[in-house]
Formats: C-alpha cells, sequence, structure tokens
C-alpha cells in the first residue's frame, strides 16, 4: 500500500485557502494510483502532527505544496511530522531550488516516509506557470507579442522564495515562447507595482507564483498594478493599465495542471503512479476564458 | 449468510475461528465448532457446513469483520465495531439491535449502523440535532470527500477553523455509507479523531503537554513559551472547554501539572495543543506583556453589570440571539448604542483616556 500526504499551509481566517489542495487531492484519487491521498495543513486539520497517523499505507510520499524550499519546508513541516533524522543536506538542494526527496522513519508511526521537495521548485512548475497564461488568456499558443510577469512575494521571510521566481523566469526565457519574462515582486525591486514599466509589449500576462489565492493575490497585487481601485468591485480580465493590457492569472497554485507537479514530485520519490500523469494532463487541459 | 459465506469459513476452519463467541478449531476427532448456545464435536466437513448454515448470525458476523472490513489491528476496524458496541454485545442481542438501527454519537456526529443482505453493515451519518428527521428533509451525500465542504461553515455561514468546534452545520446526511467510507467520512468531518481514540484505547496516545509544543515552536510562535501557568489556563477554559472544542483535553501544562479545567466530556481526546491555541497562546503572551493600571470611570451599578453583561454575551456567543427590542437585555444593541452616547466620549469609556500622560 502506498499513501500520498499532500501538506499545505491553510489558514484560520480565510475558507479559500485550502481549496487548491483538495483540488489536486481529488484529482489524483481519480487517477486512483494511491490507495489512500489525504491533506494535512500547519493551520487547518489534520495537522502536520497528525497527518501521517490517519494513512494506513506503510509507504508514505509527502509533497509540500509550497513555492520555495525554505522555513516550512526545512524546518516546520519535517519537526512536526517528526521526521527526526532529517537533514536538509539529505535533499541535495544547494542553490535552493534543486530539492529531490529523501527517506525518513517517523517517530510516531510505523511507517516510511518519503519526503519530497515543495512543488514550487520543480522544473514541471515552469509548465503550470505557461499553463497558467494559456488559461487566462484563453489561447493555447499564448506567447508571440506577450510579455509574461511571474510574481513572487519576495525575500521578507526567505531568500529561497526569490530563487524560485527567477529559476522559473529563466526556464521559461528560454523557451523563446514570450516576447519577455520578467520577476516581479510585492516587497523588493523590481515591484510589481511598475509591472508596465518593464515590459514593451502591449499585452502582458501576469502570474504569481502562490499556491492559494488569498489577500496577497486578490486584493494587494491587483491594486498595486493598479487594475482595480478597490479589490471589492474586482478586476477586469484583460485590465488597461498605462497603455497596456494586463491579463492577471491569480495564484498559479489553482491551475489544475498542479497535480501533475505533485504526483512528479512523488513518482521521483519512488512511488508507483502508473499512467497517473497522462490521466492528469488529460483532464487539465487547457480550458478556454469564457466558456 | 449465503453460500460463498459459509466456504469460506469452512476453509478458515482449518486455521481455527475465534471471533465474538464463535469458536471452530479442527481437533483429532473432526472439527469442534462452538458458539454460546450450542457446541459441536467431532464433525467432518460437511457436518461443519450444516453447523454453520444452523448460525447464520455467526457466521455472516465473522465473515463482515474478517472479509469485509479487514484490517483486524487498524483504528477503522476497532472504530466500527464501538460503532455497534461489538465487544460489548453479543450477535444475537447485536442483530437483533441492528435490524432496526444501532445508533452511537461521536461529538455532533450521529452514527446508525443496520444489517443489509447478508450480515454486510451499512451506517447513516447524520448531524444528532437531525436525529430523527426524514432523509428526504436533508441534503443527502454519498461521497466521503464532501464531508470537507459540509465541515468549512456552520449553520450562519461562518468558517470554521477548528473541525471540533461544536458548530458543525445541520441538514445533510449520509443515509447508506459502507465501513470504510463512513469512517473516511468521520474523518473528514472530525481529522484524526478515530485514530487517537484508538490509541487511547490501547494505552499509546502520545500526550505532547504544552510546555512541549511551545518549546518546539519557531519564527513568530517560539513566544508562546513565555505564557504563564495562570495565562494558560484561562487559555484553556477560553477555547478548549466543550462549549468550544469537543475533544477531550488530555494534556496539561507539562505532565506533573494539571490545569484546573475541565477537560471535555466526548470520546475522542486531545493529545495537544492545536495551531488555533498557539496561535491564540502567542496573542495572549503579547497581551500579558502589559502592566494594569488603575482608572477611575463613573457608571452607576446597572452600568457596569451591563458591561459585564456584553462581555459574557460575546464571550458565550450568545450575541446573535439577543432580539432587536429587548431593551431588558444589557447586550442588546439599542442599550449598548445607548450607554456609548452617554457614557463615550473622545477617550472612550467615561472620557477617561487610556494614556493619561499623554493628555496632561
Amino acid at each position: 500500500m502506498q499513501a500520498l500526504v499532500i501538506v499545505a499551509h491553510g489558514s484560520h481566517l480565510n475558507p479559500d485557502s485550502s481549496t487548491p489542495t483538495y483540488d489536486h487531492a481529488d484529482a489524483i484519487r481519480a487517477t486512483g494510483a494511491f490507495d489512500e491521498v489525504r491533506e494535512a495543513f500547519w493551520k487547518e486539520e489534520p495537522s502536520f502532527r497528525e497527518a501521517l497517523r490517519t494513512v494506513e499505507a506503510e509507504e508514505v510520499y509527502v509533497v509540500p505544496l509550497f513555492i520555495s524550499e525554505g522555513y516550512f519546508t526545512e524546518q516546520v513541516i519535517p519537526r512536526e511530522m517528526r521526521l527526526e533524522e532529517w537533514d536538509v543536506a539529505d535533499w541535495g538542494s544547494e542553490d535552493g531550488v534543486s530539492a529531490s526527496s529523501a527517506t525518513y522513519e517517523a517517530a510516531d508511526v510505523e511507517k516510511t516516509i518519503h519526503y519530497c521537495g515543495p512543488v514550487g521548485t520543480h522544473e514541471v512548475m515552469s509548465d503550470v506557470i505557461v499553463r497558467r497564461a494559456e488559461s487566462v488568456t484563453g489561447d493555447p499558443e499564448v506567447g508571440a507579442g506577450f510579455g509574461l510577469a511571474i510574481v513572487g512575494h519576495g525575500t521578507e521571510r526567505n531568500e529561497n522564495s526569490a530563487k524560485a521566481i527567477h529559476y522559473h523566469t529563466e526556464r521559461i526565457r528560454e523557451m523563446g515562447r514570450f516576447d519577455q519574462v520578467e520577476a516581479v515582486f510585492m516587497d523588493e525591486e523590481p515591484e510589481v507595482d511598475d509591472v508596465t514599466e518593464f515590459f514593451d509589449s502591449e499585452d502582458i500576462v501576469v502570474v504569481p507564483l502562490f499556491v492559494a489565492d488569498g489577500f496577497h493575490t486578490q486584493e494587494d497585487i491587483p491594486e498595486d498594478m493598479g487594475l482595480t481601485d478597490d479589490f471589492r468591485e474586482g478586476y477586469p480580465v484583460p485590465g488597461e493599465v498605462d497603455g497596456h493590457r494586463i491579463w492577471y492569472a491569480g495564484a498559479v497554485g489553482t491551475e489544475s495542471l498542479m497535480a501533475d507537479v505533485v504526483l512528479e514530485r512523488a513518482a521521483e520519490a519512488g512511488a508507483d503512479i502508473g499512467d497517473a500523469r497522462t490521466r492528469i494532463e488529460e483532464r487539465s487541459a487547457p480550458s478556454v476564458a469564457g466558456e | 449468510m449465503n453460500d460463498a459465506q459459509v466456504e469460506a469459513l469452512v476453509e478458515a476452519a482449518e486455521e481455527g475461528v475465534e471471533i465474538d463467541g464463535l469458536r471452530i478449531a479442527q481437533e483429532r476427532s473432526g472439527y469442534r465448532f462452538e458458539t454460546p448456545e450450542r457446541t459441536h464435536e467431532g464433525l467432518s466437513g460437511s457436518e461443519l457446513r450444516t453447523a454453520a448454515e444452523e448460525s447464520p448470525w455467526f457466521v455472516s458476523n465473522w465473515h463482515y469483520w474478517t472479509h469485509v472490513v479487514g484490517g483486524p489491528e487498524s483504528a477503522r476496524h476497532e472504530y466500527l465495531r464501538w460503532v455497534e458496541g461489538a465487544d460489548d454485545h453479543a450477535v444475537p442481542e447485536r442483530y437483533e439491535a441492528l435490524s432496526t438501527g444501532l445508533t452511537r454519537e461521536w461529538g455532533q456526529l450521529s452514527i446508525t449502523a443496520t444489517l443489509a443482505d447478508d450480515g454486510v453493515r451499512r451506517y447513516d451519518l447524520r448531524h444528532v440535532a437531525d436525529g430523527d428527521r426524514a432523509e428526504e428533509d436533508l441534503e443527502t451525500h454519498v461521497d466521503p470527500l464532501d464531508a470537507r465542504r459540509i465541515a468549512t461553515y456552520d449553520d450562519d455561514g461562518r468558517y470554521r477553523p477548528l473541525s471540533t468546534a461544536p458548530t458543525l452545520r445541520t441538514g445533510w446526511v449520509y443515509p447508506d455509507l459502507d465501513g470504510r467510507a463512513l469512517v473516511e467520512t468521520v474523518e473528514f468531518l472530525y481529522p484524526a479523531t478515530v485514530e487517537n481514540w484508538n490509541r487511547e484505547r490501547r494505552g499509546e496516545l502520545d500526550i505532547t503537554h504544552f510546555r512541549e509544543t511551545a518549546e518546539r515552536q519557531t519564527g513568530i510562535y517560539s513566544i508562546v513559551e513565555g505564557l504563564s501557568v495562570e495565562e494558560l489556563e484561562a487559555a484553556a477554559e477560553a477555547c478548549c472547554v466543550d462549549s468550544q472544542c469537543l475533544k477531550r483535553r488530555m494534556w496539561d501544562e507539562d505532565e506533573e501539572t494539571p490545569l484546573d479545567v475541565p477537560r471535555g466530556e466526548e470520546a475522542f481526546p486531545c493529545r495537544e495543543p492545536c495551531s488555533l491555541l498557539v496561535t491564540a497562546a502567542r496573542k495572549f503572551v503579547t497581551l500579558g506583556r502589559e502592566e494594569t493600571r488603575s482608572y477611575e470611570f463613573e457608571l452607576t451599578p446597572t452600568e457596569k453589570e451591563q458591561i459585564e453583561g456584553i462581555i459574557d454575551a460575546v464571550a458565550d456567543g450568545r450575541v446573535g440571539e439577543i432580539r432587536e427590542a429587548d431593551l431588558n437585555d444589557g447586550a442588546n444593541r439599542y442599550r449598548a448604542r445607548y450607554l456609548r452616547a452617554l457614557r463615550g466620549g473622545e477617550h472612550g469609556l467615561s472620557n477617561t483616556p487610556t494614556y493619561p500622560e499623554d493628555h496632561d
């Protein structure tokens, strides 16, 4: 028996915070690749502390639905899950974006725990960002004539947070698909407030590298960019700012292809997932805006 | 009971069978078949089959627990046995009760086990407050995954960050779950309660007391270590009693220092301060850093009691129940507004500044 445990932040205040976690878990459940799939949260239940005991399988793949390697993935999750032998060096990520997986015993259960790197620094995440751009524009070929801005939180608590943004910015730039690809941040330069200054193209797709929609992605960023004066009134897609058309995508973590990254993380850690990735890819084929 | 169950039992007899009063053993003279009502010895294979057919409830009971439920050591297995009181009631008595439905409560959940064909159990799961309501008056669910959304909001549409708060919404029913789906659904409504309950009854509950939890915290929560035992008691009184959370609190300040706060009455234990308590504790520590001061207010005795009544109304979650025109209730909105208009001032209550030194 093998189980997948998807761990995410969750919220005491915002009921939508856990929605992407549930959605991706359900997509993976539907593939039947795992005997059990369970969600666990820092702020909701089951807690990281008690998640492992809620599955019966002996082999457990733990995939953090977090954007970067840092405080949560390197300290909080292993500590709370009682992976006592945890050593961040076991992930072999010296550059902060190359975490793989490592295998441990947990102190409170008799199971083998495969602790995977966060979804946010996996290379497939670049494809999810591109897919998000396709979804928001309704154009599966979007690229030519478009700029792409990837928005990160910034360095406030964790320097690796910016590394994940730069990593995907560079990878998507190398695809040569968009006219221009730039990283912007909420609390450091270059700031998302000035996003239109960084692009020559009239159309700019803006994708925040966040797991869930919340006040950062639904309130701060739309207001900071000048898409709306008051988030409560919503924002247009696309919206006109300084002579540019801004296609604001909302949190990348809500894109259904994210489930593919979760599966990939588990598969790389040794999970037998059969053809589940193909099934996720079929299920999450690009949707067209307005349909 | 059906033929396949009898065949499976005869096959299992070689290894020996023992469950809920049914015992089958292979002896030198043949099979020994025993129930509380009758014992047969020296049976051939076909005689064993006949004996089994004469005790159909025992056969289907054996089959249900070993073949349908399985996982004999699992929390799921133990929980399903608890639901029908399998360790306390003999098979005939239980089957009689199951034929009309055997109901157990788990927090705000009401679980009714019944018998379907061939002794297979089916379970009806609903809110205790909906115990007597007809199925067609309730929103019907089949998929355990729906339970996450049932648990998200209370009856007033407010977000429930704590799944075991006694605010589970009403008006829904899972009328026909199998055992595995029942446990899954319960675990979505009240995560980890089944597993922790099972650990406790086996004497293996791993309790983490407050000091240990506090010491482990990092980042913005590292300050919760600073909570005094008096403050911790107030915090548990505020957040952990049955009116706020149904889990039975098993942790204390530390192993030697029990908190003088009721633990709660429910079957399922709380083995460690939860994230909500830790978050609250962080706030309480910062509140505790302030020194008390003396203030002087001019209030009538009734106004003093009114303010205390307003605190009670908020603390007891009674504000929404106070009738619009009930002017006899001090926490009534008109009464509170009148107090503010009469006694409030630029500097707040009784126009007494919070920081008088700023106004000298």
